[in-house]
């Protein structure tokens, strides 16, 4: 892998650019591998970099029906923390967030993860008791999670209305310091590149349209472009797609999958440096280094693929935005999209083994994937790789839906994000 | 100042109405009908703009929405600031202030240009990605360099004084674009009797039209659009928009149009008028006729201040009187940029050449061209452009037939201005928005709209139809076609007579190939306000970026302001080219909402300040505010949360109202609870499927408490209800389920049991509820009423419909704090009255109101749970303690039962709620706080459970609180820890959850 | 944004007046105690989820307060028919 450096930008400069090389291969697939992983978003990516990695098995595809990150993970508004609420879920988000620190270094592509901060705010006594609640298990949990009151948030975000007129007068606000953002795309190509790097073959535009399952137990997967691929273990990874990618097993899921929307403002110079979210005004903010305002707006409340989501969401959110931060009543908002997120009932996803053998899905992240997908990553290869879940991973099987060992995070992921 | 490029006549300006305004702390002066932009133009303004990565100076290229680089911010005051408006399309008002956004010390002279330009070949696309890595310590400092030089205007620091609203419109036919289309088809929709909304961004209705000096049955072409909005006026179901965008075009033909109302008089709307306005339209019909955009030619140093696209200088001549220059050179792949030479030497300046990439190709554009003898180049291109702040020579040189390379010699003109045209790119944008994927089309060369669900119609430019002729035959048919569609008779609509030109075809050509490879040329830019060249473009291919999100990703073209309305197709070209691919096999490019940006203002519209969310009162909230009352948000009520009186902590207020309830009597505003008014023969059946516990033999006159659970056996809500009759019931819930309850309810009869015959109605407003409650609370109530009050007539738990204070009262004897009390219902409009007539009635007995904070103190003391704040979804009634509250017994197995039954559910340890006792009585665990068996042990730590409710108890005179605790119901006495924030440790001891009164025998008095 | 047929007010509203309810057709087991643990949760928490033709419960919350069925697409949010509580679709999703 061609080494990345502020001396090699030079070095190549030097040369017009005309020799860098590719960042990742574009290989046709072999007819068999040890683990075939489907879906190339950043989840996918990751699983299939600490497979190689931390597993060494390298006889690994990610098969990718469009282009690679093209999902979710480009279409997500980028918040990263670990301070949720249940010991299993801060578990695993810690797990992802020790990931975070010092991925850029691990895979030599900076996914410029910015520890600036998110806060909680709270609005009524009931926020206040909740987030105190968070501050308290995260505290014990050793994850840093703190209150701080209006005035002191005033003082640490001016653009934000700490007063008493407004509607829902902010009484304080949780805040989370090692938490922030990181670049989207960034996390897909940084993965993608290193796990190319490791042998793992990426194939881009390969659709997967059948299992190929018999005595309950997977043996490959029938696509569109490349027939079949043969594999000892299959991990479906497909955030937006994963109720398609069960049926074809033949199960269902305890998983919707709904339009989540997102949009951003015209950039303008930063005066919000850190994240804000508030899940009574239902509404959450950051600014990125391009000085766009990143929003993350409500989840629809039907199934929907199309990638679009309701306008009146869209007025809501802006509605919170305007009411939390006054000065933005004058900026405009540019663009507006949609995910599509597989949420499952109690907000905490999937890592599980399912009725099919060697077969295994990681879906129903809902909207906490993105901060998710180092420990994702890294805990779906343990599973691929051993044919069992990891410890942190347990907790997060499938087989929770029947015995009623729900891990309801409601609280925690609040609005969408 | 003067205006040295205005000509002297012509034009749409009023010449008569001079304005003045501010670019940069400078005056200068404009006309009536100008943009700022063409003001600035007339005023000779080169620079606009420092480019975003390689502070380049940068000029106005286009005159529409499509302008990157005239991004200004407005402004004459704090408050009145707008960021990023785009000088082309804001029109020039007396006093108009305004200012780049980039550039130090200024636009013109930028230092950071200099390292623009030594840095900026350290600058590839995604360069930010291979590096800043080490140390990683150091990201930070790199970071809050990068943010320095992010945006491009800034937001006010201010409150917005101005106002925004938002119509809801209906319609047969909504029309997008007020060009000779979608005029044609407005006319003919209006006509055939169409309610119809026909909206245009500009600022009058025309839309190509008003740029050219084209004739429309012999007359200016004008003519003919004032006759037609003349006619369309007079329509009463006709709705003509100016200075409104459709901005969005969402499901089942839902549009939203965004109207400038006063963005053209000043930077605030006059008094009492809002300055925008958003319509959200449900329309029958839709006929797109949005028009095309001009591609530019990408050409090494294409964004030198001089470069633009032709149709932006015929605009500025014809439509504004502008020449923005003195010697123009041309350079067009297709008929229509020879127009701009011609307009240019109607203005009486210089055309330096006309280069046209084809062999000659022969139309009557062409030939009219070289009748006025100007001097067309064939086959041949400018290849690279001289000049740092403004245009001052060009390169040209022949092309290989294809046009991919340079071949013969390079001849160098002198020129202040260069216009390009690749050809023309469909605004397709709205009918991306629905999810259509557009589709190519190699003789448009051109992305036209893709197959669509919605009921929409396309006419004119969009349909990669250029001539007027056709754009009005276009809009005659889309229009007749949606009057079909709506029931509506055909119109009759006689077009005017346009002469149709003979046109040759275009040459399918976007980049520009330059001696040197594109690696090494000067930069050729393919969107100008992201910085990226079709060098980067090609890096980006090299390195793997090869579908087309990609490569916009990595490069970041089409994410600015301007969403690549200039530069998309022709980066796509760029990178079918690397890719050795065509275009559609690149991918395509989809447009998401906005077409331009809107102000957040307009999209909230009144929803803002005081009307973002409604507050919701009590019939007796006056008086709450009168006594001074601190208030707490619960839903969207206004709940008294504690009175103070002067002097007074919080903590001396709730110990006063504490001690007031249980040795004289207090008074609560209890009027918030949900309330369900339950009837039918059926209505028992029905509560004791939806509460744990049975309802079978509760007599009329009696009330009861439930707790109402889901299919997953949780707690979610739990209330009184009482037996007004036989099948009569009034079921209370918690303030903020009340919604929920109801409709879970609902969901359950008409999805589930049909065949029971139940009613409900909500009747939360109906009722005002005063509480009173304590030892003297009989006493007050006596005073009020003539019916026998007494313990032996009216029992606990009994109801009675008695008159209080004059006024019918349904009076309940149910008790939230232990003491002896009576909830006294009256209808609303009598609420403040009996209220008030206890008030006065009540002083004698030491009445004292309480809030919601003691409410949950007495009710704390008591043990007693609230739903929300005691239950959190993971909790079913064994786990709360509340056994006594599910009943067994019940034939119908109960929504909860079989799901508290599930094997986690009955698994040992789960988290039960019982009560804990601090050590040290005088310290209050803070609620929250989590509990552990061993505080010193290593992180992470187990958790044991949290703190749900905690208070001082004046009563008792030490602290109380509920928590969750694994296995806690069976570890009565042992002692848990909770180690707090501030390192320090509160030890505890696990015990009952009722402090006061165990027994019960305060209520029963 | 949806336009949705209210079949009991009998004619066309906007989507802000009407929520989902989730998938259709979703009968509570009558014998609850006879269901096994595994059936239960089924019952509680697995859902078809198609990308396509979908079979909606929707309740008109903010007119009619009515419970109905929809049929609608997943990919193009096109509504193909919508009917009461009780009746079957004319437009069946696989």
């Amino acid at each position: 892998m061609q080494k990345y450096s502020g001396f090699g930008l030079f070095k190549h400069s030097l040369t017009h650019h005309e020799n860098w090389q590719r960042v990742w291969r574009n290989p046709t697939p072999k007819k068999k591998y040890d683990v075939i992983i489907i879906g190339g978003g950043g989840h996918g990516l990751a699983t299939a970099y600490y497979l190689a990695k931390e597993h060494g098995i390298t006889n690994v595809a990610v098969l990718e029906k469009g282009h690679l990150g093209g999902g979710n993970a480009c279409r997500n508004t980028t918040i990263v923390r670990s301070n949720y609420l249940w010991d299993e879920s801060a578990a695993l988000y810690e797990h992802s967030m020790q990931l975070w620190e010092g991925l850029a270094q691990e895979l030599n592509y900076n996914v410029m993860f910015s520890q600036r901060g998110v806060y909680h705010t709270c609005h009524t006594l009931q926020d206040m008791r909740s987030n105190e609640r968070l501050v308290a298990a995260n505290r014990l949990q050793g994850i840093d999670n703190e209150m701080v009151d209006a005035e002191q948030l005033q003082k640490e975000i001016p653009s934000l209305d700490c007063s008493k007129n407004a509607r829902y007068p902010i009484m304080g606000a949780s805040v989370q310091r090692r938490a922030g953002n990181a670049r989207h795309d960034a996390v897909a190509w940084g993965y993608a590149r290193a796990a190319d790097a490791l042998g793992v073959d990426l194939i881009q535009s390969c659709e997967v349209i059948d299992m190929e399952i018999s005595d309950g137990k997977i043996t490959g997967v029938k696509t569109k472009q490349y027939g079949v691929l043969k594999a000892d273990r299959v991990g479906c990874v497909v955030a937006g797609n994963s109720g398609v990618l069960a049926k074809m097993a033949g199960f269902e899921l305890p998983v919707e999958s709904h339009p989540l929307q997102a949009l951003v403002s015209e950039p303008i110079k930063p005066f919000l440096d850190t994240v804000v979210m508030s899940n009574h005004v239902h509404g959450y903010m950051s600014q990125s280094d391009k000085g766009d305002l990143v929003i993350g707006a409500g989840i629809d409340g039907w199934v929907g693929y199309g990638q679009r989501g309701s306008y009146g969401i869209i007025e809501h959110t802006i509605q919170a935005i305007v009411e939390m931060f006054p000065c933005t009543s004058r900026v405009r908002m540019n663009r507006q999209w949609g995910g599509i997120v597989d949420a499952c009932p109690d907000a905490s996803p999937i890592i599980s083994e399912t009725p099919i053998k060697n077969l295994f899905f990681n879906c129903g992240w809902g909207t906490g994937g993105f901060k998710g997908t180092p420990g994702s990553g890294n805990l779906f290869a343990h599973t691929l790789a051993d044919g069992k879940p990891h410890p942190i991973a347990e907790p997060f099987s499938i087989q929770r839906f029947h015995t009623g060992a729900l891990i309801d995070e409601h609280g925690a992921a609040g609005v969408a994000h | 100042m003067t205006q040295q490029n205005r000509l002297t006549s012509g034009g749409r300006i009023d010449r008569s109405t001079p304005l003045t305004f501010t670019y940069n702390g400078k005056q200068y002066k404009g006309f009536k009908g100008d943009t700022l932009a063409s003001a600035m133009l007339a005023n000779g303004i080169d620079v606009v703009a420092r480019s975003f990565k390689y502070s380049r100076p940068r000029g106005i290229v286009a005159c529409g929405a499509e302008e990157p680089n005239a991004v200004l911010q407005l402004g004459a005051t704090e408050a009145t600031q707008v960021p990023n408006v785009r000088a082309t399309q804001q029109e020039l008002f007396d006093g108009l202030v305004s200012a780049s956004t980039n550039g130090w010390p200024s636009v013109d002279t930028d230092v950071m240009g200099m390292i623009g330009k030594m840095g900026g070949n350290m600058m590839p696309p995604g360069f930010y990605y291979k590096t800043f890595m080490f140390p990683e310590s150091l990201w930070d400092t790199y970071e809050s360099m990068i943010r320095k030089a992010a945006g491009i205007g800034r937001a006010p620091k201010e409150k917005d004084p101005d106002t925004y609203d938002a119509i809801n419109q209906h319609c047969d036919v909504m029309i997008v674009g007020a060009g000779p289309a979608g005029l044609a088809a407005a006319l003919t929709a209006a006509r055939g009797g169409a309610r119809v909304i026909i909206a245009d961004e500009q600022n009058e209705f025309g839309g190509s039209l008003l740029n050219s000096t084209e004739q429309l049955d012999g007359k200016p072409a004008t003519e003919w659009v004032r006759a037609v909005v003349e006619e369309l006026s007079t329509y009463d179901d006709v709705l003509l928009l100016p200075r409104s965008t459709v901005n969005g075009y969402h499901d089942h033909n839902f549009l939203t149009i965004h109207e400038r109302r006063t963005d053209h008089l000043a930077d605030i709307a006059p008094v009492n008028t809002v300055r925008q306005r958003m319509h959200r339209v449900r329309a029958k019909w839709v006929v797109l006729a949005t028009g095309a955009h001009e591609r530019p030619l990408v050409y090494a140093n294409n964004d030198v201040p001089g470069c633009m696209i032709t149709g932006a200088v015929s605009a500025y001549i014809n439509r504004y009187g502008v020449v923005p220059g003195n010697e123009l050179v041309v350079m067009t792949t297709n008929d229509y940029g020879y127009q701009a030479a011609l307009d240019w030497a109607d203005a009486g300046r210089k055309v330096v050449a006309i280069v046209d990439t084809r062999e000659a190709a022969v139309g009557d554009r062409t030939e009219a061209a070289r009748q006025r003898g100007l001097n067309i180049i064939s086959g041949s291109a400018v290849i690279e452009v001289q000049g740092t702040k403004r245009v001052t020579g060009v390169s040209v040189a022949g092309l290989s037939a294809s046009g991919a390379k340079v071949i013969g010699s390079v001849t160098k003109l002198k020129a202040d201005t260069v216009a390009t045209s690749g050809g023309w790119s469909p605004v397709i944008h709205l009918s991306c928005h629905t999810g259509s994927r557009p589709v190519w089309s190699d003789s448009v060369v051109g992305f036209l709209p893709g197959p669509t669900v919605q009921k929409q119609l396309t006419a004119g430019g969009i349909n990669g139809q250029y001539e007027t002729a056709v754009a009005l035959q276009e809009g005659l048919d889309a229009g007749q076609k949606a009057l079909a569609e709506v029931g509506l008779a055909v119109a009759d609509v006689v077009l005017p007579e346009a002469k149709t030109l003979k046109v040759a075809a275009p040459m399918s050509l976007f980049h520009i190939p330059h001696l040197k490879p594109t690696s090494q040329a000067p930069k050729q830019f393919v969107d100008y306000q992201t910085d990226v060249t079709a060098a980067g473009i090609e890096i980006a291919c090299r390195e793997g970026f090869e579908a087309i999100e990609h490569v916009k990703r990595y490069t970041a073209m089409g994410f600015g302001t301007d969403q690549g309305k200039l530069g998309n197709i022709n980066g796509m070209a760029v990178a079918a080219k690397a890719l050795n691919k065509t275009i559609p096999e690149t991918g395509t490019t989809v447009f998401r909402p906005n077409y331009t940006p809107i102000a957040f203002g307009a999209i909230i519209g009144r929803n803002a300040g005081a009307l973002f969310e409604p507050e919701r009162y009590t019939a007796m909230h006056k008086w709450h505010v009168e006594q001074g009352a601190m208030f707490e948000d619960v839903g969207q009520w206004k709940r008294p949360w504690y009175y103070p009186q002067k002097g007074e902590s919080m903590q001396q207020s709730l110990n006063r109202e504490c001690m007031a309830v249980r040795n004289a009597v207090g008074i609560l505003d209890a009027s918030t609870l949900g309330k369900i008014d339950v009837q039918g023969k059926d209505a028992r059946e029905f509560l004791g499927r939806v509460y744990s516990n049975a309802w079978a033999k509760l007599a009329i006159g009696k009330c009861r408490y439930g707790l109402m659970c889901g299919e997953d056996g949780m707690v979610f809500d739990d209330g009184v209800t009482a037996c007004l009759g036989e099948n009569h019931f009034v079921m209370t819930t918690t303030t903020g389920g009340a919604a929920h309850v109801y409709e879970w309810l609902e969901i359950y009869h008409q999805t589930e049991w049909p065949e029971l015959e139940v009613y409900f109605n909500t009747v939360t407003d109906h009722w005002s509820t005063a509480t009173i409650t304590g030892p003297n609370s009989r006493k007050l109530l006596e005073e009020l009423t003539d019916f026998d009050v007494s313990n032996d007539n009216f029992r606990y738990m009994d109801w009675k419909q008695i008159t209080v204070a004059g006024v019918p009262a349904r009076v309940f004897r149910i008790s939230f704090t232990g003491e002896l009390s009576f909830e006294i219902n009256v209808q609303a409009n009598y609420g403040m009255a009996v209220w008030e007539k206890l008030i006065e009635a009540g002083a004698k007995y030491g009445l004292t109101p309480y809030g919601t904070e003691t409410m949950h103190v007495l009710r704390a003391e008591k043990g007693f749970i609230i739903a929300g704040q005691d239950t959190d979804g993971s909790v079913h009634p064994y786990d709360l303690g509340m056994g006594w509250c599910v009943s067994n017994q019940k034939p119908f197995s109960y929504i909860g039962k079989r799901g508290m039954n599930r094997s986690d559910c009955t698994r040992a340890n789960r988290k039960q709620l019982v009560g804990l006792k601090t050590k040290d009585p005088k310290q209050v665990i803070p609620e929250g706080s989590a509990a552990v068996l061993d505080p010193n042990g290593p992180k992470p730590l187990e958790i044991q459970g949290h703190i749900s409710s905690s208070y001082w108890s004046e009563t008792l005179g030490h602290s109380i609180a509920m928590g969750f605790i694994k296995g806690g119901l069976d570890k009565m006495g042992e002692t848990v820890y909770y180690p707090l924030g501030d390192g320090t440790v509160i030890e505890a001891e696990i015990c009952s959850p009722i402090f006061f009164d165990p027994k019960g025998e305060r209520q029963n008095v | 944004m949806l336009h949705i047929y209210c079949p009991h007010c009998g004619e066309y509203r906007e989507e802000e007046e009407f929520h989902c309810a989730g998938q259709a057709h979703i009968a509570r087991p009558l014998e609850p105690e006879a269901c096994s643990d595994q059936e239960w949760g089924e019952y509680l928490f697995f859902r078809k989820n198609p990308r396509g033709l979908h079979h909606e419960l929707w309740v008109h919350a903010a007119g009619c307060r009515k419970f109905f069925n929809m049929t609608r697409d997943t990919q193009s949010y096109e509504i193909k028919e919508v009917y009461k509580i009780g009746e079957q679709p004319s437009v069946v999703a696989e």
